[in-house]
């Protein structure tokens, strides 16, 4: 950074001294303090060429050449670290395209979740079983946690408090337990055994703690650090314990396989291990100095006697781990001696680019790896079982479908979906499954996996039924993700799964999560179950949803029920009226219930179940009003929050009268609660207010005297300006009390703060001024509160230190509900607007030119003409603006001007004001463009006599170039303006610009320019254009040719029925040009006898256009995309000109030709006609001499 | 390749929404059988049409219309057995 500068700087020296008289900025003019002389002696007087030279020219002497500032070291360094880190653009790319990059830590907790065993095998009851045990463990580990959080860390022999039953008789002293042991034993029968064994071996390690003398016992160190080689090497404890002999070392073990081994091929593919230790290359890795020891170096260390080795208390986890090594795969044991298959060899080798029988893939990641390492083996696919091949094509189907180029994928997945039920659930799911568990997952793979899982479960269809489960595990996440589309994708798959395998599945499958221990799966279990219930009915689901919320058994499995009731109406919307009794009585108990959990989350649910009601349905919610207001009395804190939320949308189901009791009811507690500190709670406090003002049956005098007094004390204070999300809640809900109280009322109370100090809080009441008065305007405003409102907006608009699109809307909106009224502020404003103008701040003069086009017509209103004209002559003075932004505006302005008092008025005249625009025409910039043109296309429109023909002409010349510009409303402007200069000027001129232009290479300049002559063809008659049209075609250029043709297609467009008078002047060029080689050619004629063709329909021209069919309809065996379209598109104009039958005589013949490739676009032609006009085809069917095909019907006469 | 895959899901589409469309593979029984469905749903679909009718026949104009729309079940027989397996099965995979 400093290298560059420090050259420009050399530069600029160099340049005033043999340049100008003047000073540089960076001549030290301090020179006799330091060694006068000459400065320059000693350096190269030319540029360096040489990069290194710029590091010791930098400094000479000890004195830099040229001021150099730069901030310190902290401030440089502020974004490099800690919270404020910004990631390193290169090195996070990859992992910041992957979704969990953006995952809150509770989505992570996906990946906590196994994929569940398929349930094949296992009954119902054995997963309830599991669930319980599961349940068990996670509330024993949360007491241990809570045990350990109290003080645990004080008992000094870190002997376990928990035991094993059977452990526990042996005295006072128990054996702590093994946690892995534990955790296995839920699994599998056989582990039965082992217990066995444990507990035989266990009393061992109890006995050691009871001889006290032995030193170092205590210290809780060693002991640590000891339980965690335990942990790594846990099966290797048992034959050392079993002999005394010396143990036998890992590195034993480790070699022997490799010994009898050849040495690995190079090259050869191998099978990771499908636990993904991360390979190191050879000597990179660095990890086996910092790793821990191993037993058996351990047991070398230390001496055998006078110590023991401890326990590692249940449920530690070591949490030291070395710091700037690559972690170590589980089950490191230092360096192992390269094996075949062993993925250490996999070091240094380059990823595969191509997998064999796939082909080039858009990329291959590392993790890749994992799944599809098996297709880079080498092994010989012919002497594999079909199994294994099916699952090699399923392979190499899926990772084209996940890092294939689109058009692999689509043949991938097309293949996937048409032999799913070949393939096989098991087959199939086996591998898609774990691949949608894989952590690095970005957006794209996962979409494209999910679509496949989509695809296949439709095919399969109840085949996947022992799969359901694994399904949800890995799509349920889905349905919390932040993105939209990721929620639409899981909503669609899960309810495709619940029609595939039945309610009765599904219930047998989610019913044990309902109760799981962990809350994440609850929570998205309920989400399952709402799709389920929108996707087989309510009424369907309602028994069981009646027995889950009143279930004995746990508060877990009422608290998921409740919230599926709320998860219904939120993804089903007024779908529920129907059934809103049966939701409704669903959770009417819970909401007594003795937990506050449940309790809340039934007060969301009705209140989901209201907002989707509404404005109905009040009669379903009779039996809970009661509970509901009683305990809204009755709770506090959250619990509070989500009763008040129900009822905010309760009341306004209800009618006047039992609305205006029922909100007096709970207004105590509403107003109590505007005083909270409490976020949640305020959001929901100005909820319910905006609610219940919203209905009838409160009323205005009501809220003036209850409501407002508090509401302006609590929430019209200067911090709720700050935090966004308040602001935004608070201004929404005085917009709405405004409603029912009236403007004068509201805007009173704050109109004051419009001039108050702090920023935000003016901006927080402008906008409420805005929005209010921009909803109700100013009937009831009265003179004093008039002058207050224009006086705040004034400072309002002038105290901004950032300008404020949000300010500039309130002040244009307090103006223009004003109107007349306004009369007498207008000078005081005008004088505000003019001496901004003037500002040196861009911005300023961009809010006061947009200004004066917000308020113009109010000022022509209240006839302030001069006033407008002085303005529009300061705005003309400023048309030399430099930033574009503010030039745009100041166009703006000018044009507003002209709109209202008209051009005749304008000062200075019109013929003035375009010269000065036709250069600004060529600005680049969108908003100049756009601004510009409206005035040049308004001027050109109302009175173009004021300017010579020659400045239009000059202008057509730069109005070609914004025919290019990429805004469409540009391009449209543009061409509408040809259309009014060629009216002022006369055609001819124009069209000769025009037509020299399809000369052009630029294609989009031409197709413009073609636009361009359809719109003069239509504003000066066609005929003035045709001619010098038809004429143009005689060029013998491909490009004049094709832009004529395209000029011929917009104008007929345009022009309609006009068309008529032109049929047959045009038809001897079209035919011309649909015998034309050029595939372009016929494609734009074909476009020509569209539109043609639409446009005289039913004015007697079918002889001509029966004539253009016939040089059409050969057209219809083009096989490319746009001819083709263009083809049939002329062929259904063709069809309205001239009737349905004369087609339909066309098409018999090639519907049952021999050649596939005639039927083909025959039926295309006869779909199209059957679509558009199947009636008309009645008559026109052939109508067939065979008894069975003859229509009887038609032959009835009377 | 990919145009081909997404004119046929089009056709698929207009199929769907359209039963009398058809394409290359429509055999003349199934198209005929439209052409009849359609014609009496046109003179269902036209009341002077579906009166000229009961008038012809002598009866009342409901009678006319069951009649009529009886008549589509079938209206020009079962189709005909397929003789060779391999258009059946192209069939099928339309």
């Amino acid at each position: 950074m400093a290298g560059p500068s420090r050259k420009s700087g050399a530069k600029a020296e160099g340049r005033a001294t043999n340049g100008s008289s003047k000073a540089a900025f960076t001549e030290a003019f301090d020179k006799d303090l330091y060694d006068g002389g000459d400065k320059y002696a000693g350096y190269s007087d030319s540029i360096a060429v040489r990069d290194d030279d710029d590091d010791d020219a930098a400094e000479l002497n000890g004195r830099k050449l040229v001021g150099q500032y730069t901030a310190s070291k902290d401030i440089m360094n502020e974004f490099a670290s800690g919270d404020t880190a910004e990631a390193d653009i290169l090195m996070s790319r990859g992992e910041s395209a992957q979704i969990q990059s953006r995952q809150t830590d509770y989505q992570k907790r996906q990946y906590d979740r196994a994929l569940s065993p398929s349930r094949d095998g296992r009954s119902y009851k054995d997963v309830m079983k599991e669930q319980d045990v599961e349940r068990e463990e996670a509330r024993v580990q949360k007491l241990i946690e809570e045990k350990e959080a109290n003080g645990g860390n004080e008992v000094l022999d870190h002997v376990p408090l928990l035991k094993d039953g059977v452990a526990a008789e042996n005295g006072n002293k128990t054996p702590p337990m093994d946690r892995s042991s534990r955790r296995k034993r839920r699994w599998d029968a056989g582990d039965e055994e082992k217990d066995e064994v444990k507990i035989i071996e266990e009393p061992k390690p109890v006995e050691a703690p009871a001889d006290k003398d032995t030193p170092m016992t205590d210290a809780p160190e060693p002991a640590s650090k000891r339980s965690r080689w335990e942990k790594t090497s846990a099966d290797e404890k048992k034959p050392k314990e079993a002999s005394a002999a010396p143990v036998p070392s890992r590195w034993d073990k480790a070699v022997a396989p490799s010994a009898s081994t050849a040495p690995p091929p190079p090259g050869a593919g191998q099978t990771p291990h499908p636990t993904g230790i991360v390979p190191f290359a050879f000597g990179t890795d660095i990890s086996s100095r910092n790793a821990p020891l191993s037993d058996a170096q351990l047991d070398a260390l230390l001496p055998s006697e006078g110590y023991k080795i401890l326990e590692p208390p249940p449920g530690y986890a070591p949490v030291r781990k070395a710091v700037g090594v690559p972690q170590l795969p589980a089950g490191y044991q230092g360096y192992i001696m390269p094996e075949a298959e062993s993925n250490s060899s996999l070091l240094g080798k380059q990823l595969p680019a191509e997998i064999p029988g796939v082909g080039d893939l858009q990329f291959f990641k590392p993790e890749d790896m994992k799944y599809f390492g098996k297709l880079v083996d080498g092994n010989d696919e012919n002497d594999m079982t079909v199994e294994d091949l099916k699952e090699r094509k399923i392979m190499r189907l899926l990772l084209k479908v996940k890092n294939g180029t689109p058009p692999m994928r689509k043949t991938a997945l097309r293949q996937l979906t048409d032999n799913a039920r070949q393939f096989g659930p098991a087959a199939l799911f086996n591998q898609i499954l774990p691949l949608l568990m894989e952590r690095t997952l970005e957006d794209q793979e996962r979409h494209l996996l999910v679509k496949v899982v989509d695809r296949v479960l439709y095919k399969l269809d109840d085949l996947v039924r022992p799969y359901v489960h694994k399904i949800l595990v890995v799509i349920e996440p889905l349905l919390i993700d932040q993105d939209y589309y990721a929620r639409v994708e899981g909503r669609e798959i899960i309810s495709n799964l619940a029609k595939a395998a039945g309610l009765g599945q599904m219930i047998t499958v989610m019913r044990p999560d309902l109760d799981h221990a962990d809350d994440y799966v609850r929570n998205t279990t309920a989400r399952a179950f709402a799709v389920v219930a929108s996707a087989l009915g309510i009424p369907a689901l309602l028994p069981f949803l009646r027995a889950v919320c009143r279930s004995k058994k746990s508060w877990n499995a009422r608290h998921t029920g409740v919230k599926i009731v709320q998860q219904i109406p939120i993804l089903m919307g007024c779908a529920i009226l129907p059934h809103l009794r049966g939701l409704v009585e669903c959770v009417v108990e819970n909401l007594n219930d003795e937990q506050p959990k449940v309790r809340m989350v039934t007060a969301l649910a009705i209140a989901a179940l209201a907002e989707a009601a509404s404005p109905y349905g009040i009669e379903s919610f009779d039996s809970i009003l009661n509970p509901l207001w009683t305990g809204a009395r009755k709770q506090r804190g959250k619990s509070l929050a989500s009763f008040l939320k129900a009822i905010g949308f309760i009341i306004p189901l209800m009618d006047e009268d039992f609305a205006n009791y029922y909100t007096t009811q709970v207004m105590d507690v509403i107003i109590r609660e505007f005083e909270t500190s409490d976020e949640e709670m305020k959001k929901v406090v100005l909820k319910v207010v905006s609610q219940t003002a919203g209905t009838t049956g409160v009323t205005p005098i009501y809220l003036r005297d209850f409501v407002l007094q508090p509401f302006f004390k609590c929430f019209w204070v200067r911090r709720m300006a700050v935090d966004k999300r308040n602001y935004r809640q608070v201004v929404d809900t005085t917009v709405d009390l405004s409603k029912k109280a009236g403007v004068a009322e509201i805007v009173g109370r704050i109109v004051h703060n419009m001039k108050d100090e702090s920023e935000a809080y003016r901006k927080m009441t402008v906008e409420t001024i805005d929005k209010i008065i921009a909803l109700l305007g100013v009937h009831d405003v009265d003179t004093r509160l008039e002058e207050q409102l224009i006086d705040g907006v004034i400072v309002a608009f002038q105290d901004q230190s950032v300008e404020d699109p949000v300010v500039l809307d309130g002040f244009a909106t307090v103006v223009n509900a004003l109107g007349e009224r306004t009369k007498t502020y207008l000078p005081q404003i005008t004088q505000l607007v003019l001496h901004r103008l003037n500002n040196k701040l861009p911005a300023v003069r961009q809010q006061a030119a947009d200004l004066i086009s917000r308020i113009a017509l109010v000022m022509s209103q209240c006839g302030e003409e001069i006033q407008l004209i002085n303005v529009g002559q300061a705005l003309y003075e400023y048309l030399g603006e430099e930033y574009p932004d503010v030039l745009g505006s100041i166009l703006g302005a000018l044009r507003a001007i002209v709109t209202v008092i008209g051009l005749d008025s304008m000062q200075p005249p019109v013929k003035d004001v375009l010269p000065r625009l036709t250069p600004i025409l060529r600005n680049r910039h969108e908003k100049v463009q756009e601004n510009a043109i409206d005035l040049v296309g308004r001027i050109a429109d109302r009175d173009p006599k004021q300017v010579t023909p020659r400045e239009w002409m000059r202008i057509c010349f730069e109005l070609m170039e914004m025919l290019k510009a990429h805004k469409k409303g540009i391009r449209r402007a543009a061409n509408n303006t040809f259309g009014y200069i060629s009216k002022a000027v006369g055609p001819s001129d124009v069209l000769a610009t025009l037509m020299s232009n399809l000369r052009t290479v630029d294609r989009q300049s031409r197709v413009c320019s073609a636009v361009a002559i359809g719109i003069v063809a239509e504003t000066c008659q066609p005929f003035t254009v045709l001619p010098a049209l038809m004429n143009e075609y005689r060029v013998p250029e491909l490009n004049v040719q094709n832009g004529v043709l395209k000029a011929l297609s917009f104008m007929f467009e345009y022009i309609g029925d006009m068309a008529r008078d032109y049929v047959y002047a045009v038809v001897p060029l079209l035919e011309d040009a649909l015998i034309d080689r050029d595939q372009v050619h016929r494609q734009t004629a074909a476009s020509v006898v569209q539109h043609l063709a639409i446009g005289i329909v039913g004015l007697d021209c079918e002889d001509a256009m029966i004539h253009l069919l016939n040089l059409v309809w050969p057209n219809i065996y083009e096989t490319s995309p746009h001819v083709i379209d263009r083809v049939i598109a002329a062929v259904e104009g063709l069809r309205n000109a001239i009737g349905v039958p004369v087609i339909m005589n066309y098409t018999w013949a090639g519907l049952f030709h021999a050649a596939r490739k005639v039927r083909q676009p025959y039926w295309r032609v006869y779909n199209e006609a059957y679509v558009q006009s199947a009636d008309a085809m009645v008559p026109a069917y052939p109508n067939l001499q065979d008894d069975v095909y003859r229509r009887h019907e038609l032959d009835v006469f009377i | 390749m990919a145009d081909k895959l997404r004119a046929q899901q089009q056709l698929e589409a207009l199929q769907a929404r359209y039963v009398g469309t058809g394409h290359a593979d429509t055999t003349k029984h199934e198209w005929l059988q439209n052409i009849q469905r359609d014609t009496l749903a046109s003179i269902i679909g036209h009341p002077p049409m579906l009166l000229y009718q009961s008038i012809a026949h002598g009866e009342c104009r409901e009678k006319t219309r069951i009649r009529l729309l009886e008549r589509m079940i079938q209206p020009v027989g079962p189709p005909p057995e397929v003789r060779n397996s391999s258009h059946d099965n192209q069939t099928q995979a339309q």
